[in-house]
């Protein structure tokens, strides 16, 4: 996360102008009704990324839908980490928002600091790892997902080669690329995965071009952890089957997509909204995945019944928490064996798997 | 086909669409900097020329009039540049950058409402007989329209600079435009005329993107396209045979990396990521050991102003 935000100077500066266009219209002039709960999000992208920030933007939205007029919302998008993080998030905090949600790992000592000047206003900080008082902090275990789809494509693959493009080397991207490799492998020992870096969140030219690639070198399923959805968009041209990622894509690849792994914050943020109208919010660390609706599938497409029906299987039993991708015995890429990973392991992991032929960029 | 030419002919092929845009867009810098004018708001131009492409042949269905829209969008926002850097004798680098941020800022807006739709594609051309080919055909004769028009474009505008009484007078203006004023020719219509046609070819590339490459529209979907175009501008010493070059090199050294990657022989990201700025910039090293004749080709007015004295 802290890369998707890695923003040139260029964009910062954009970002800057944009952010305060926003926080001038979007807020200056807003008088209304005292009962009502404010409530802000700021963003690191713009909502229209329909990938990241779009995801945390539908969860505002369902708030709005499910509180009606209990609450108003606002948000701030574009937002650079540092120092102009720090500005907005105050300016929020000025403005009488009584709830800020911050949704980028770069946000967070901008986030603490604030809080600190503003004891009675509450903070939720997404996917990083300070906490304090009035600062909740939440993620979602999106490697949950990625061992169903792994299953998938283990099982569909002909070719035994799925292509993976992935943006960076960093603890979130490779754990998802072991749990997709434990599903892979839990239906199909000769499953192999070519990996390819691309070295960005959001290079949609790239990413199709690494789609390309890989394609003509024998996969015959892709999936990513980048953010467009320009492989889904190539893998239909070749007629071959893939993943979508963050929002369900199914639209721009409806004869190729088979899932998606859908960042679903909307339960989350209505849970935590009405806490704080009920007066009953407290700081939490949550990491919320499958069972909570915060990692989701859309309804899996494209593959035999059987196919199907395995994966939700899984889906079932990751619910019901019988599964765990980590749990059991893990031989690394160096042949060395770790057992039932606790959660400061998966977020901080930065090994391999065996069965992974690439070298991680270290 | 046994399975290395399969990969072969995934890389080739791919190699042609990653070089296009880079193509079209630097090949209009060419044109600006030749007049004497430095546009830095390329990436700017680009990412409008992709929306308005994206939005137009989404809403008529047609990819042809989307490619007429990016390269309208694209010359529309070098009229702002051309009054302020030609007209009010403002900086160009500093105009070129505002431009920049102005088209990134204003395509988002712009495009707020395309974001998650999925875009009309512009066709791959199916020639028959010639497409069928095994293993070039593809390559060569089944590619989208626009390739072959970058391909034509940078001809047209080697025969226009070195071949052309037109050329003549660009050049003249891009090298000393206070003898060209002086002999009585329009600098500044020259050079309205040359920012236009950069800006034209920056929105086409931009379309290229949004239409054939990708077809969908997100915010910044560029990702910095424009800035490699410019610097391909410099690297062909301001020869379109040598833009040729230089874009299909950078293509094919960005698309090889990906390559190895797949092969998975552990050669680290990172490196090959960067490679094709190393290599670009090696390239220009040896180039540039031929001193003379690479400033020979420099336009001698770069980035100047021109204010009429009579």
């Amino acid at each position: 996360m802290t890369f998707r935000s890695a923003l040139t100077r260029r964009e910062a500066m954009r970002s800057a102008l944009l952010g305060s266009v926003v926080l001038a219209t979007g807020l200056g002039g807003s008088a209304v009704a005292a009962e009502k709960l404010k409530a802000a999000w700021v963003y690191v992208g713009p909502v229209g990324d329909f990938g990241y920030s779009y995801q945390h933007d539908q969860g505002r939205i369902a708030v709005e839908k499910a509180l009606g007029d209990k609450v108003q919302t606002s948000f701030v998008e574009n937002v650079p980490e540092g120092p102009d993080a720090e500005r907005v998030i105050e300016r929020l905090a000025r403005e009488g928002n009584q709830l800020i949600f911050t949704t980028s790992f770069g946000f967070m000592d901008p986030t603490i600091k604030v809080a600190k000047k503003y004891p009675k206003v509450h903070f939720e900080h997404a996917t990083g790892y300070k906490k304090a008082d009035n600062v909740a902090i939440y993620n979602a275990r999106f490697y949950e997902g990625r061992y169903v789809i792994g299953q998938i494509a283990g099982k569909m693959t002909k070719s035994n080669t799925i292509g993976y493009i992935v943006s960076f080397p960093i603890p979130e991207v490779v754990s998802g690329i072991n749990s997709f490799m434990l599903g892979a492998q839990s239906v199909n020992p000769n499953v192999k995965v070519k990996i390819v870096w691309v070295n960005s969140w959001y290079d949609p030219g790239k990413e199709a071009d690494a789609a390309k690639v890989l394609i003509g070198q024998g996969a015959d399923i892709l999936t990513q952890h980048t953010d467009s959805t320009a492989a889904l968009q190539v893998a239909q041209e070749k007629g071959i089957l893939a993943f979508g990622q963050s929002s369900d894509m199914a639209r721009f690849a409806p004869k190729t997509q088979i899932t998606s792994i859908v960042d679903d914050w909307a339960t989350y943020y209505v849970e935590r909204v009405k806490l704080e109208l009920a007066g009953k919010w407290k700081s939490a660390d949550t990491w919320d995945g499958i069972a909570k609706g915060a990692v989701y599938l859309p309804e899996i497409k494209n593959v035999p019944d059987d196919v199907k029906k395995m994966a939700e299987e899984t889906i079932a039993k990751i619910k019901a928490g019988t599964l765990k991708p980590f749990g059991g015995t893990i031989t690394k890429q160096d042949g060395s064996t770790v057992k039932d990973l606790d959660d400061g392991a998966i977020l901080s992991m930065n090994w391999y798997i065996k069965g992974i032929d690439d070298k991680l960029p270290q | 086909m046994n399975l290395e030419l399969v990969a072969l002919q995934a890389v080739l092929a791919t190699i042609v669409t990653a070089s296009t845009p880079l193509l079209l867009a630097a090949l209009g810098e060419l044109v600006t900097e030749r007049s004497g004018v430095l546009n830095l708001g390329v990436e700017g131009m680009m990412v409008l020329g992709a929306v308005a492409g994206f939005a137009v042949a989404l809403v008529t269905g047609s990819p042809y009039l989307g490619i007429l829209a990016s390269a309208l969008a694209g010359a529309a926002l070098a009229v702002p540049f051309g009054f302020l850097t030609l007209n009010l004798v403002a900086n160009q680098v500093a105009t070129g950058l505002a431009l920049t941020l102005l088209g990134l800022g204003l395509s988002g807006l712009v495009g707020e409402h395309f974001v998650g739709q999925p875009g009309v594609r512009l066709d791959k051309l199916h020639l028959p007989l010639l497409s069928d080919i095994p293993f070039v055909g593809p390559i060569l004769f089944g590619q989208d329209i626009l390739v072959y028009a970058s391909l034509i474009l940078a001809f047209l505008v080697y025969r226009m600079i070195f071949h052309s009484r037109l050329g003549l007078i660009l050049r003249a203006v891009g090298d000393n435009h206070a003898s060209a004023h002086a002999l009585g020719y329009s600098v500044i219509g020259v050079r309205w005329g040359a920012v236009l046609f950069g800006g034209a070819l920056a929105g086409l590339g931009g379309g290229y993107l949004s239409l054939a490459y990708t077809p969908q529209w997100i915010e910044n979907m560029t990702a910095g396209r424009g800035w490699i175009a410019l610097a391909l501008v410099v690297f062909s010493s301001w020869l379109p045979g040598r833009l040729i070059g230089g874009a299909y090199l950078f293509g094919a050294v960005t698309i090889l990396g990906f390559y190895v990657q797949g092969m998975g022989v552990g050669v680290p990201a990172q490196l090959l990521s960067s490679l094709p700025y190393i290599v670009t910039i090696a390239a220009l090293v040896v180039i540039s050991k031929r001193r003379g004749a690479a400033r020979a080709d420099t336009p001698a007015c770069l980035g100047q102003s021109f204010v009429p004295d009579r």
